[in-house]
């Protein structure tokens, strides 16, 4: 049986992401199930707030903070997350899939000798023992695994567990300074994408294929994303033909989304494609071949022209 | 330089899935088998380091007998030589980790690279883990890498962005598209592969942490409505999306 959970939460310059309700709402459910009690850290410079996390379960919160650390490294983190998992006694560990998440966690695994499931879509109890389902084979199966080692690490696919709406409470939080982080492996820049949403964050995405004809075209597409406040997605067909950058591939071999919201234009849905956006909880697909396999995976088709019913489209929306 | 490429034989993209009747894994009958897609970047990083830097590249498999084929691809790209690490038996990612870890001391590498995920259990961490248990130094997702003496520049794709890492050799780096662009093998090199040696060895034991307790189908996305075949859909669409679907 678990003793304790330990929710590992995730900063940016500092900020708490998105993510972190998400994980803090399944260690919280889990602690409830287990009747164990659960616990959140992060690692990072001035962090705030974090008594927010409260309204997700989650009633104490430690900050592990030195200003180096407001940037990732790997070799600092996977130190002071294990070191901290040990001394608390925790024995099952939550993450989010995240850039960071997938790097640490596998890492930090090795330290508690942990067995790992990364990007669970579910956590189900059968016989008292946690079950995590996850997609294999590009989400053509899923699978159910078990944990047998006596420490556990759970690494949740973003957007896929609903946090729900947070509650009052607070959290306590805890400061503990640490100096002389191993810093071997460090951050040195953080490039960023000109102020633009991440596919991979964002939860309305609007996607181009090679139906858009030229690279020109996307303005339609862009249009498109910024009255629905989405990222903009690209199949590869687009990226590989240099009309987009490869950040905004969405597929086998680019990124892999769940927003509540996909719309795919003039994208046939390839099965490389359709690995990278099917669990999104709606999709919209518009493409003038009825019989393109992006309609069935579609909630919502239109089988015309691009060029005709996205200006449409943007038009009723702006009403 | 020793330089090491951990390459894993997977299922082509394009394959259709058919779980067998064990219910834990797929049906292999009539499955086309390639090298992971994103271990060409690693053999192509380690090539182009070698050229830059001198030393030998030895391409390491865990698996069957039809691994050959993907450690053969390397050797014609033009790797050194090849490890077969034989098991038949189905591993979760510590315990194959284990036995690669074991094998890349053996070899005495200090650089190793791998594929940023292998696309058929989709995992992505064998070789953050790998490094882990070396106490190398490891930068995952790498979309650029760069080494000066035991100095290693690298960058790696983020949410919105990129990190640029700054560490040193010993490291494990795990390519992901874009990081370059891997080279076709030419028919000279295709001969010489033949001629390039493949040792076997039994992969060392280490028990499985995890365990699969059943392979299943998705849920099956009912194909949804079609609301029309031009503009004139578009505001059934707008309140669908709106009333039903209270996405927007
Ligand atoms: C190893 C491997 C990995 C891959 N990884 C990925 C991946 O990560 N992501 C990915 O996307 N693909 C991936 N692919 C490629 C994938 O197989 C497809 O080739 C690709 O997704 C096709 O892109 P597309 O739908 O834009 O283009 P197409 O398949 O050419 O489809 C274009 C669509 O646009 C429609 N169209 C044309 N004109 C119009 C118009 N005026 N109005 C409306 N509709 C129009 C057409 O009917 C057609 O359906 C991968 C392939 C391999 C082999
Ligand atoms: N059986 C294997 N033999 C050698 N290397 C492997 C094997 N499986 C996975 N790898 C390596 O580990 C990387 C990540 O795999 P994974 O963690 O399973 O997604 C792959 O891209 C390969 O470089």
């Amino acid at each position: 049986m678990a003793n304790k959970i330990l929710v590992v939460l995730e900063q940016r310059d500092n900020q708490l992401k998105k993510i972190t309700h998400e994980v803090a709402k399944v260690g919280s459910d889990l602690a409830n199930k287990l009747t164990c009690e659960v616990e959140a850290v992060v690692v990072g410079g001035d962090v705030n707030p974090l008594n927010k996390v409260g309204g997700f379960g989650v009633k104490k919160v430690t900050l592990i903070k030195n200003e180096e650390l407001s940037n990732y490294s790997p070799s600092a983190y996977t130190k002071i997350i294990s070191d901290f998992a040990d001394e608390i006694g925790a024995d099952i560990l939550i993450f989010g899939n995240t850039a960071i998440g997938k790097d640490l966690a596998p890492r930090v695994s090795v330290k508690l000798d942990a067995g790992i499931a990364m990007d669970c879509v579910e956590l189900n109890f059968s016989d008292g023992e946690i079950i995590a389902t996850r997609p294999v084979y590009a989400g053509k199966a899923l699978v159910d695994i078990k944990i047998n080692s006596d420490k556990k690490v759970f690494v949740l696919r973003p957007n896929v567990f609903n946090p729900g709406e947070s509650t009052e409470s607070e959290a306590e939080v805890v400061l503990k300074a640490i100096d002389a982080p191993d810093l071997s492996t460090k951050v040195v820049e953080v490039k960023k994408s000109e102020g633009k949403l991440d596919v991979a964050e964002a939860s309305i995405i609007v996607s181009g294929g090679r139906g858009m004809k030229e690279a020109e075209n996307f303005k339609l597409v862009e249009e498109l994303a910024e009255v629905l406040g989405a990222a903009v997605g690209a199949s590869r067909a687009v990226v590989d033909a240099g009309w987009r950058p490869h950040a905004e591939q969405v597929g086998q071999t680019g990124k892999v989304v769940s927003p509540n919201l996909y719309v795919a234009l003039g994208i046939s849905g390839a099965i490389q494609h359709l690995a990278g956006m099917r669990s999104s909880k709606y999709i919209v697909a518009i493409n003038k071949d009825v019989d393109a396999p992006i309609f069935q995976v579609a909630d919502y088709g239109i089988t015309g022209d691009v060029f005709e019913v996205v200006p449409a489209l943007i038009e009723e929306l702006k009403k | 330089m020793k330089i090491a490429v951990c390459v894993s034989h997977v299922p082509d993209t394009a394959t259709k899935i058919k779980i067998a009747e064990n219910g834990k894994t797929i049906d292999s009958n009539d499955v086309t088998y390639v090298i992971n897609p994103y271990d060409e970047f690693a053999v192509e990083e380690a090539l182009k380091t070698k050229e830059k830097v001198g030393g030998e590249v030895v391409v390491i498999s865990l698996g069957g007998e039809a691994n050959k084929e993907s450690i053969r691809k390397a050797l014609a790209m033009g790797a050194d030589s090849g490890v077969l690490l034989k098991d038949e038996d189905e591993r979760d990612s510590s315990s194959l980790a284990f036995a690669l870890a074991d094998e890349i001391k053996a070899q005495g590498a200090e650089l190793v690279f791998f594929g940023k995920q292998a696309v058929d259990f989709d995992n992505s961490v064998t070789g953050q883990i790998t490094a882990e248990l070396l106490g190398f130094n490891c930068v995952s997702v790498a979309v650029a890498f760069n080494i000066e003496g035991d100095k290693v520049i690298a960058e790696r794709e983020i949410e919105g962005g990129k990190e640029v890492i700054e560490t040193k050799i010993p490291a494990v780096i795990t390519a992901q598209k874009g990081l370059n662009e891997p080279r076709y093998a030419s028919l000279k090199g295709i001969m010489a592969a033949k001629r390039k040696i493949i040792e076997e060895k039994n992969a060392i034991s280490s028990p499985n942490k995890t365990e699969v307790v059943q392979m299943k189908k998705p849920h099956g996305k009912q194909a949804g409505k079609i609301l029309g075949s031009d503009a004139s859909a578009v505001p059934e669409l707008v309140r669908l999306l709106k009333e039903e679907a209270k996405v927007i």
